[in-house]
């Protein structure tokens, strides 16, 4: 009887371990083919090239193939993304876990989470017919889909991840530590900026690298809305091409197994290594600082 | 004829919701006096400790009636200043929660968000106040470290720092040593025996033993009423009521 008990044990377990190690391995593969299918484009062009090359041109004969502006294209919408989505989504999370009413916040998140389930496409649509015409009247600028337009889609998208994650992390300030502050006669505002937002520091970290992370590897929207110019941009109301796009809109024209199909797949590499670095930031970051609880008796 | 009380309570009733945890509360303590809280869990003490500093005014279902007064001045009127009443009443809680900052800093705390901002001045307030809370000598080598890092009773220690360092007039502690080990807990009572020169001090506790070895007044809670107050030696010698002498003697609760 005992022994039927422990080898339904082991044998759960074992399931268990092949599934998780199905998906490792699954990635593992998915990565070993990223790396077969991009690394033959280093024998035409230099790695120093490839990354600082000023010159998109794929399909010209001799070919250019310089990703830096579309590196410049896919940082700096990201940056100026998380200009707006960092404050607004951090902003968020401080009211919905600390200053909302129950009821409200039981309103409030879950609507900002269903910011995140709608599809990309939908967004970008958004941003190509609503937001375009507008930002080209208000600005007098010759297109709308640009840099600005794109980075204010992602921003959207990006926010439900930043305040979710942000939230749960405020939320979870041991609430010892806010009686404490509101006990030496610190007011509400004091509290939040000098003990909560302190001590939830490193989820909130988390939170904005995630929702960065999104931000630089979604593809929908920024071929929609980021005007797709391969140049390096001039104002944040220039067209550009990020990363993500240039695989999207080039890869069903470029001959299989050509240099220019190899050179798409050697950026899907640079991205991958983007939102890997992203992630391990994100890592340290909440392993460096994590949250301590109220007291380590 | 003593002389006239710290803080009173007088009619105070509390309810969360529909549930009233305390019932007719009336109660005076004085200055200079150690006051101990005492009784079965549940039976309202914490409750009552948290309405003296307006803590319960972070539940949102809850509602106090009744009056209490620290010195002559009702602290549930409306025109009150509650960030002003709780420098005047400080508060130590049942575990330590020193936030995550340096010891300097938990100490200077109150200090900053009371608007100081002379170096001179809060450098001088934090020695004294760890002195006063008897953590000085253990911290004064790193005071820029994390509080994080100190054992639970120095933690606790430091949050009797953090509350001396705004100068309060009362005291509230509740359960300050519950968290502790036997050592930690003595040293924290013979501070509670040197801080009684200074301040009004009222504690809660779930120990006798502690109640009679700090206070000078004890009063009896059970069920959300006040059964017995009175000074603690008469109290634990000759109680008044029987469920007084069951309670303090263990044969219930």
């Amino acid at each position: 009887m005992r022994n039927k008990r422990q080898s339904a044990e082991k044998l759960m377990q074992r399931i268990f371990f092949s599934i998780a190690g199905a998906s490792i391995a699954i990635l593992f593969l998915i990565m070993v083919f990223l790396f077969m299918e991009g690394l033959p484009i280093f024998g035409v062009v230099s790695v120093g090239d490839f990354l600082f090359g000023h010159y998109w041109y794929p399909t010209s004969d001799p070919p250019d193939f310089g990703i830096f502006p579309l590196i410049i294209a896919s940082v700096s919408v990201t940056a100026l993304s998380s200009v707006f989505a960092i404050p607004l989504g951090v902003m968020t999370a401080i009211y919905l876990a600390e200053l909302a009413s129950k009821r409200v916040a039981e309103i409030v998140k879950p609507t900002v989470e269903l910011l995140a389930a709608l599809p990309s496409v939908v967004i970008g649509f958004f941003g190509m017919v609503v937001v375009a015409p507008f930002l080209q009247d208000v600005f007098d600028i010759p297109t709308g889909l640009n840099l600005f337009n794109s980075a204010l889609m992602l921003a959207f998208m990006s926010i439900p991840t930043i305040c979710s994650l942000s939230e749960d992390a405020i939320y979870s300030v041991s609430p010892g530590l806010k009686e404490g502050s509101l006990a030496l006669g610190a007011t509400r505002w004091e509290t939040i900026l000098r003990v909560i937002l302190p001590a939830s520091i490193s989820g909130i970290s988390t939170a904005v690298i995630l929702g960065m992370s999104r931000a630089i590897g979604e593809t929908m929207v920024v071929l929609m809305v980021a005007g797709g110019a391969g140049m390096i941009p001039e104002s944040i109301f220039s067209p550009v091409r990020p990363l993500p796009a240039s695989i999207a809109a080039e890869m069903a024209e470029a001959p299989f197994r050509g240099d220019h199909y190899y050179a798409l797949f050697a950026i899907g590499i640079v991205l991958f290594v983007f939102t890997l670095l992203f992630n391990l930031v994100a890592d340290f970051i909440a392993h460096k600082y994590r949250q301590v609880g109220e007291a380590s008796l | 004829m003593s002389p006239k009380p710290k803080m009173t309570s007088s009619n105070l009733d509390f309810y969360y919701g529909d549930f009233q945890a305390l019932q007719d509360v009336n109660l005076e303590f004085h200055e200079r006096q150690v006051t101990a809280l005492i009784g079965p869990s549940g039976c309202g003490k914490s409750t009552y400790i948290r309405c003296l500093n307006r803590m319960n005014d972070l539940i949102p279902i809850s509602r106090v009636e009744g009056r209490i007064l620290l010195d002559d001045e009702d602290i549930y009127e409306p025109s009150l200043d509650v960030v002003m009443l709780r420098r005047r009443v400080g508060m130590v809680f049942q575990k330590p929660n020193p936030f995550p900052k340096s010891i300097f800093e938990n100490t200077a705390y109150g200090l900053r968000v009371n608007g100081v901002k002379d170096k001179g001045f809060i450098q001088n307030r934090v020695e004294e106040s760890l002195k006063r809370a008897a953590l000085w000598d253990e911290v004064k080598d790193r005071l820029d470290d994390t509080a994080l890092g100190l054992s639970g009773g120095q933690q606790q220690r430091l949050c009797i720092a953090r509350a001396l360092a705004v100068e309060p007039e009362v005291l509230l502690m509740d359960e300050p040593a519950s968290a502790l080990d036997p050592i930690a807990t003595q040293k924290i009572e013979e501070l509670i025996h040197e801080l009684k020169e200074l301040y009004t001090i009222i504690i809660v506790t779930h120990s006798m033993q502690q109640a009679a070895r700090v206070s000078d007044m004890t009063a009896f809670f059970y069920m959300g009423k006040l059964i017995e107050f009175g000074d603690t030696d008469t109290m634990f010698t000759r109680p008044k009521l029987k469920q007084t002498e069951d309670y303090i003697t263990g044969r219930f609760g």
